[in-house]
């Protein structure tokens, strides 16, 4: 499927999809938080677009956002895609698991709550995966601080 | 009288640790194993020993600076991981890559398979008791170190790729004596075989445990030997082709059982595929420039870049989210051992604590990718 034809077939699921491609090989969708779980399922399911391998799942710091970058292929028809969700809130950001979906997601959401503190609803494990339980903050937020492990340039 | 002892008996789960310093986590991974007897009902990996987070440091450094760092993920597929991060920002700034270059990567990424899965095969055969195995694979796998050491100046972290091509060019020797090893591993090969592929004892002890479906090792991302072994097609050199592997041909090894032995055979035949891709490229290697000039300070334009490679243990994917400065503004390594440890709980629960060992002998984990 052409990136074309996914845009229109995903815009037709859910209207408020913002797409973007120019500065990325793959086409880009921002999905609002809510609607993360059933476009998910739907990009899953739907037999044409069949987006059954989760190869990527990064936990993103744009500074006033918090939120989480997912790539996605498909083993059968071998088209891929980006999906993008975030949240302003830097407290408690919270996302929908999708690790119902795809089962790599229950480690790679272990990891991204580990270094961004985002929290993933009905995650069935979720808890510190590399630092210890301890730890205090969140490292790969940009504006984490160590003043004694961290050397600045 | 019976049901007492019976009782005194009864059945109670418990847990035990496996590791960090046991010989078949090959490195520093704990194992919280909840059994029963001997049944394993639970694996929970324990992971952190050695996490250096590459990924941040990666955020202040320069793209030449962080070619550097990958070699210390996957240390048995360093030049892999090197050409990952190359490509990345080949791909970014559009440059145009000599052809020398992109044969000379393929023939050291293919060698490099080989010395990963020579030294997987011998450290597997040393997990299931078979000590013999370790001497052969570490004697062939001396010969490739050497090769690399005389053109690259390492044996290990080898730091060959620089952004735009290669350090330095081939060593004078580098044919003659690649040539040299494929001949001399030709003959060693069946010896592999012959000493355990064929063995009875190690068949029966391979067979039929840590199966994983296809559907599930699509599920868990599962790339490499161990999603190949459940009959899942998912080899990038096959499916996204990069470097030179677009002019060989090659087999992409497929075997339906899932099985711990389909995992093991999968790796003993590609390591023939790779021989078989040397041998096409060792005589035409182009002349030319060894790199392409590019400028001391990278700054790769405002945008978001992804490449993945195949790592002697599956598919390695690079994320870099460039604002076009000097450093990468986020950058992500999406290893291969990393979903390949997330399954083994799956394939694991119900077998026995030997199959433990043996199941995870076959995914071939090497700690400090999955401890980025």
């Amino acid at each position: 499927m052409t990136n074309e034809a996914l845009q229109n077939l995903t815009s037709s699921w859910v209207p408020e999809l913002e797409f973007t491609e120019e500065k990325s090989q793959f086409l880009n969708i921002t999905v609002q938080p809510e609607q993360l779980h059933s476009l998910m399922t739907q990009l899953k399911s739907n037999s044409e677009t069949n987006f059954d391998y989760l190869f990527c799942l990064t936990g993103m710091d744009w500074g006033a956002a918090l939120g989480v970058v997912y790539h996605l292929e498909s083993t059968t028809h071998r088209h891929q895609i980006v999906v993008k969700v975030k949240t302003e809130d830097r407290e408690n950001p919270t996302f929908d698991t999708v690790c119902n979906i795809w089962y790599t997601a229950e480690f790679h959401e272990r990891e991204v709550f580990d270094f961004f503190g985002i929290k993933f609803n009905n995650h069935p494990n979720l808890k510190r995966l590399f630092l210890t339980e301890d730890w205090d903050g969140f490292p790969l937020r940009k504006d984490y601080v160590d003043e004694i492990n961290m050397i600045i340039k | 009288m019976d049901t007492t002892v019976i009782n005194n008996f009864k059945s109670e789960e418990y847990q035990i640790n496996m590791g960090p310093q046991h010989p078949a986590t090959h490195g520093v991974l704990r194992l919280l194993l909840t059994i029963d007897g001997e049944i394993i009902k639970r694996v929970e990996p324990d992971l952190g020993y050695i996490h250096r987070s590459i990924e941040k440091m990666c955020e202040r450094d320069s793209y030449q600076q962080i070619v550097h760092l990958t070699d210390r993920m996957d240390y048995l597929s360093s030049h892999i991981n090197n050409e990952a991060v190359c490509l990345t920002v080949e791909n970014a700034l559009q440059l145009e890559i000599p052809e020398r270059v992109k044969v000379i990567r393929t023939i050291i990424a293919e060698l490099t398979r080989i010395a990963s899965h020579t030294l997987w095969w011998g450290v597997m055969g040393m997990d299931v008791g078979a000590l013999t195995t370790y001497f052969y694979g570490f004697r062939d796998r001396e010969l490739i170190n050497d090769i690399f050491e005389e053109t690259c100046g390492a044996r290990l972290t080898m730091n060959y790729n620089i952004p735009g091509g290669l350090m330095f060019d081939i060593h004078p020797n580098f044919v003659k004596r690649t040539k040299e090893f494929i001949d001399h591993f030709k003959t060693k090969l069946p010896e592999y075989d012959l000493l355990l592929s064929n063995n009875i004892i190690f068949r029966k002890r391979m067979e039929g445990i840590g199966i994983l479906s296809k559907d599930d090792a699509i599920s868990f991302g599962a790339s490499g030997p161990v999603g190949r072994a459940s009959g899942y097609s998912c080899d990038v050199r096959k499916h996204h082709s990069y470097s030179a592997y677009d002019r060989v041909t090659f087999n992409e090894i497929l075997k339906t059982e899932g099985d711990t032995y389909a995992r093991y055979q999968v790796r003993i035949l590609e390591m023939w595929e790779s021989l078989s891709i040397i041998e096409q490229l060792i005589d035409n290697i182009p002349e030319g420039e060894f790199f392409t000039k590019t400028n001391t300070v990278i700054k790769l334009p405002e945008g978001e870049y992804y490449q993945k490679v195949e790592t002697a243990r599956g598919e390695l994917g690079v994320y870099i989210v460039s604002t076009g400065t000097k450093n990468p503004y986020r950058m992500k390594f999406r290893s291969p051992g990393f979903s390949n440890l997330s399954l083994l709980n799956h394939i694991a629960v119900g077998g026995k604590i030997g199959d433990l060992v043996a199941t995870m002998a076959t995914l071939d984990l090497v700690i400090p990718d999955i401890d980025r």
